[in-house]
């Protein structure tokens, strides 16, 4: 059983992990800041508009969105899943368990491109070209801006996620890991737990908070 | 001057340096162990990453520097001098980009920081030397975007970027901000790098209370690097889609409110300052307690205002905006956080001061530019103090006060920390020993310079000339032409400055691998450490400021 290569620079295995998962969380909490400016602005703008934002949120498909989160959450368990699999060196199962939460990533990129479609169709749009009769004024358009963007850069960190996680169930399928040795198949997955847990608090923010 | 003492305190030094062509791999020095321009630039060695930080960012300093003299050199005269209005805008722009982007918060944890952390914790390297190297090449990207940027008009909104006047001008804001989005990706490479190494990479023995004071500056720089920079990139990604879509998430006219971005703005910016002057002040402990031969009066002190000053620096950004329209409430929160900052510093001055105390003063270049330091730094805190209170800000604000201020403050405290570290580290860096007298005297003329050039903004600030302004009324002309002759003589002496060391990495005398009788773990490598820093893994039993051991035996 291997137990990965150990990088010059490190005195030995156990500190290599820990150098690994270390930087990771720190990188997760840059992440988590970047998200936080996004939440304040929204937070201003609630203040600001606080029924405009209801009502804008009300005109989003809780249902769609209830959907995405579901599927999101099922994809960060079976990532989960794949981590213990590897752990009792079942790298093949681990591998198809990433699978899975990869296509359940698209599916959640597919349901969300359909959201953006029926917002287009109805000529919801961010910035100047928003043209929706049904809500008007300052309140509603900057919803809708800040929900592009919020959904925007999630999605662009969901893909992210996704090459994250492609790669590492290379490696698993490959037998690249052990159960002595899985770190990247570890990373990648915390990566896909922030994924999921900014999403956990997008989803009120742009769904459920319209009373 | 005592320029030549520090050789008589170094004569046990020749066991401890292993000569250079000891035929074992380990041992050959870091500059010699790879040939060929492919192991420069692929390579992974910290010390050499760092060499290619420094060559680049010197040629920032230098950049920035035309800029600042074309500016001074146009405000000669209250009407046109060199350039048309469009230009200046543009100019000033440029030049705090660069300064605040491309120099200053690199300068020091990118060259110094990368050179010797691995060093003063016994690692062979950082935690991830590839992330390492990244980072290089992606700040490298991001200079080459700035720089095109400018080519092709460079922005005129000043380096705060403003809205609504950001979204809406003509010039080029969103390269220029893309490319600060790209500084922003390597800053928190490194701080994510340094982080971990500091927590992992740490030799046997060497626990958090023996580790060199400037780990402890780099370790709070890191962690503001690493949580204020997403919300700046957060901040120019918007000013820059706001810009080529109108999106107005900041613009009145469609119900944004443009105060949101100067907070956003700010709660990266004002931190950034303290990403700035930490380093400096790590510097700075490094060089006083070297050159006083003395052990810090209070190294828990110092560690931990470093710490004190990267936590409160996050609550402090309102001060920014005392006049776009906060409540006195507020301002009074953000003027009290920001006088918590000025205690902190000013505990570590009274430390620097103490430690100086019945020590044996060297006066050498580093030791000197410690003085200049201070005298800056505590100058630009207290008038810092002075606008962090509102009734005051309100007559200051936007004047050459503040200009006057900052660059005492920042600009002050991390050119003479970088400068002391290009002097302090040279030896260890390469090998050679700089012409201390030159360096006494372009150190004289740098702070000569830079106190002519900014101390009559104080007094042009006060009599109310507002920055960033083109042309002024004639009676403030004699205190713009004492400035701009203030930033020719800064301009001369930098140059100098580098004219000396570049003399020194060609011909100057060979280095020993302590010339300074420092106790600190850098100095007990080679005189130009190996590749891999130490033959083998040092254990290390000992403070690094175990000045009542003689350095023999602390070197042991």
């Amino acid at each position: 059983m291997h137990e990965g290569p150990l990088h010059p620079q490190f005195e030995n295995l156990d500190r290599q992990k820990d150098a690994a998962r270390l930087g990771m969380w720190a990188f997760l909490g840059s992440e988590a800041l970047l998200f936080t400016g996004l939440f304040a602005l929204y937070a201003a703008y609630r203040t600001l508009y606080p029924d405009a934002f209801a009502a804008a949120a009300s005109h989003n498909d809780v249902k769609l969105g209830t959907i995405n989160t579901f599927i999101l959450l099922t994809s960060s368990f079976t990532v989960a899943l794949s981590v213990h699999e590897v752990r009792l060196g079942r790298a093949r199962r681990a591998a198809l368990l990433l699978l899975v939460s990869i296509l359940l990533g698209f599916v959640f990129l597919g349901v969300k491109l359909t959201e953006y479609a029926e917002h287009f169709r109805e000529g919801i749009f961010p910035g100047p070209s928003y043209r929706y009769e049904g809500l008007t004024g300052y309140g509603p358009r900057l919803f809708f801006t800040l929900y592009f963007l919020m959904t925007g850069i999630h999605a662009l960190h969901v893909t992210a996620g996704m090459g994250m996680l492609a790669w590492v169930m290379f490696g698993a399928w490959q037998h690249r890991y052990s159960p002595l040795y899985h770190t990247p198949l570890e990373l990648g997955a915390l990566y896909w737990h922030l994924v999921d847990v900014i999403w956990i608090f997008l989803w009120p923010c742009l769904y459920l908070m319209h009373a | 001057m005592t320029s030549g003492t520090y050789e008589a305190d170094l004569v046990g030094d020749k066991e401890v340096a292993p000569p250079s062509h000891v035929p074992t791999d380990a041992l050959v020095d870091y500059l010699r162990a790879d040939r060929g321009i492919r192991s420069w630039l692929l390579t992974t060695d910290h010390k050499r990453i760092a060499l290619m930080f420094y060559v680049v960012i010197v040629f920032s300093l230098i950049l920035g520097g035309v800029f600042a003299l074309l500016l001074r050199t146009e405000l000669l005269t209250p009407e046109r001098t060199v350039m048309d209005a469009v230009t200046y805008n543009r100019m000033f722009t440029l030049h705090g980009v660069t300064m605040v982007w491309l120099f200053m918060i690199p300068a020091i944890p990118n060259t110094f920081g990368n050179f010797v952390l691995p060093i003063m914790l016994g690692a062979k390297d950082l935690a991830f030397p590839r992330l390492n190297l990244a980072s290089f090449y992606v700040y490298l990207l991001g200079c080459v975007v700035t720089l095109g940027a400018m080519v092709w008009g460079g922005a005129d909104t000043g380096w705060t970027f403003y809205v609504p006047y950001s979204t809406t001008s003509q010039s080029a804001v969103v390269p220029v901000v893309l490319g600060i989005f790209i500084f922003g990706i390597s800053s928190i490479m490194t701080a994510v790098n340094f982080i971990v190494t500091t927590h992992t990479m740490r030799s046997a023995n060497l626990s958090w209370f023996r580790l060199p004071l400037f780990v402890w500056a780099l370790y709070g720089t890191s962690v503001i690097m690493l949580l204020a920079t997403p919300v700046l990139g957060l901040s120019v990604i918007v000013v820059a889609l706001d810009h080529a879509f109108h999106l107005g998430i900041f613009d009145p006219a469609l119900g944004g409110d443009p105060v949101l971005f100067q907070h956003l703005f700010w709660f990266y910016s004002h931190p950034a300052v303290y990403i700035m002057i930490l380093p400096a002040q790590g510097v700075m402990s490094e060089v006083v307690c070297t050159f006083s031969r003395r052990q810090p009066a209070s190294y828990a002190a110092i560690a931990i205002s470093s710490l004190g000053i990267a936590l409160v620096g996050f609550g402090t950004w309102g001060h920014h905006m005392f006049v776009a329209g906060m409540s006195e409430f507020d301002a009074n929160v953000f003027g009290v956080l920001s006088m918590f900052v000025a205690i902190f510093s000013a505990i570590k001055v009274f430390t620097w001061v103490a430690t100086m105390h019945r020590g044996s003063i060297h006066f050498n270049t580093p030791m000197l530019y410690f003085f200049w330091f201070l005298f800056l730094f505590v100058f630009g805190g207290m008038t810092g103090v002075a606008v962090a209170t509102e009734s005051l800000d309100v007559h200051w604000h936007d004047t050459y006060f503040v200009v006057a201020h900052f660059h005492f403050i920042m600009v002050g405290g991390t050119l003479t920390g970088f400068l002391a570290a290009v002097h302090y580290w040279f030896p260890k860096m390469f090998g050679r020993l700089y012409s201390e007298r030159m360096g006494l005297l372009t150190s004289f003329a740098v702070f000569t310079g830079f106190v002519l050039t900014f101390f009559p903004q104080f007094l042009l600030g006060n009599a109310g000339m507002p920055r960033r302004y083109y042309s002024y009324p004639a009676r403030y002309q004699w205190l713009n032409v004492l400035s701009t002759g203030g930033a020719w003589l800064l301009g001369g002496a930098l140059v100098l400055t580098l004219v000396n060391l570049l003399v020194a990495l060609f011909w100057g005398r060979r280095a020993t691998a302590n010339p300074w009788g420092s106790r600190g773990y850098e100095w007990m490598t080679p005189v130009l450490p190996p590749k891999t820093n130490f033959a083998a893994t040092p254990v290390i039993g000992r403070g690094p400021y175990d000045y009542h051991r003689p350095e023999e035996e602390a070197h042991a």
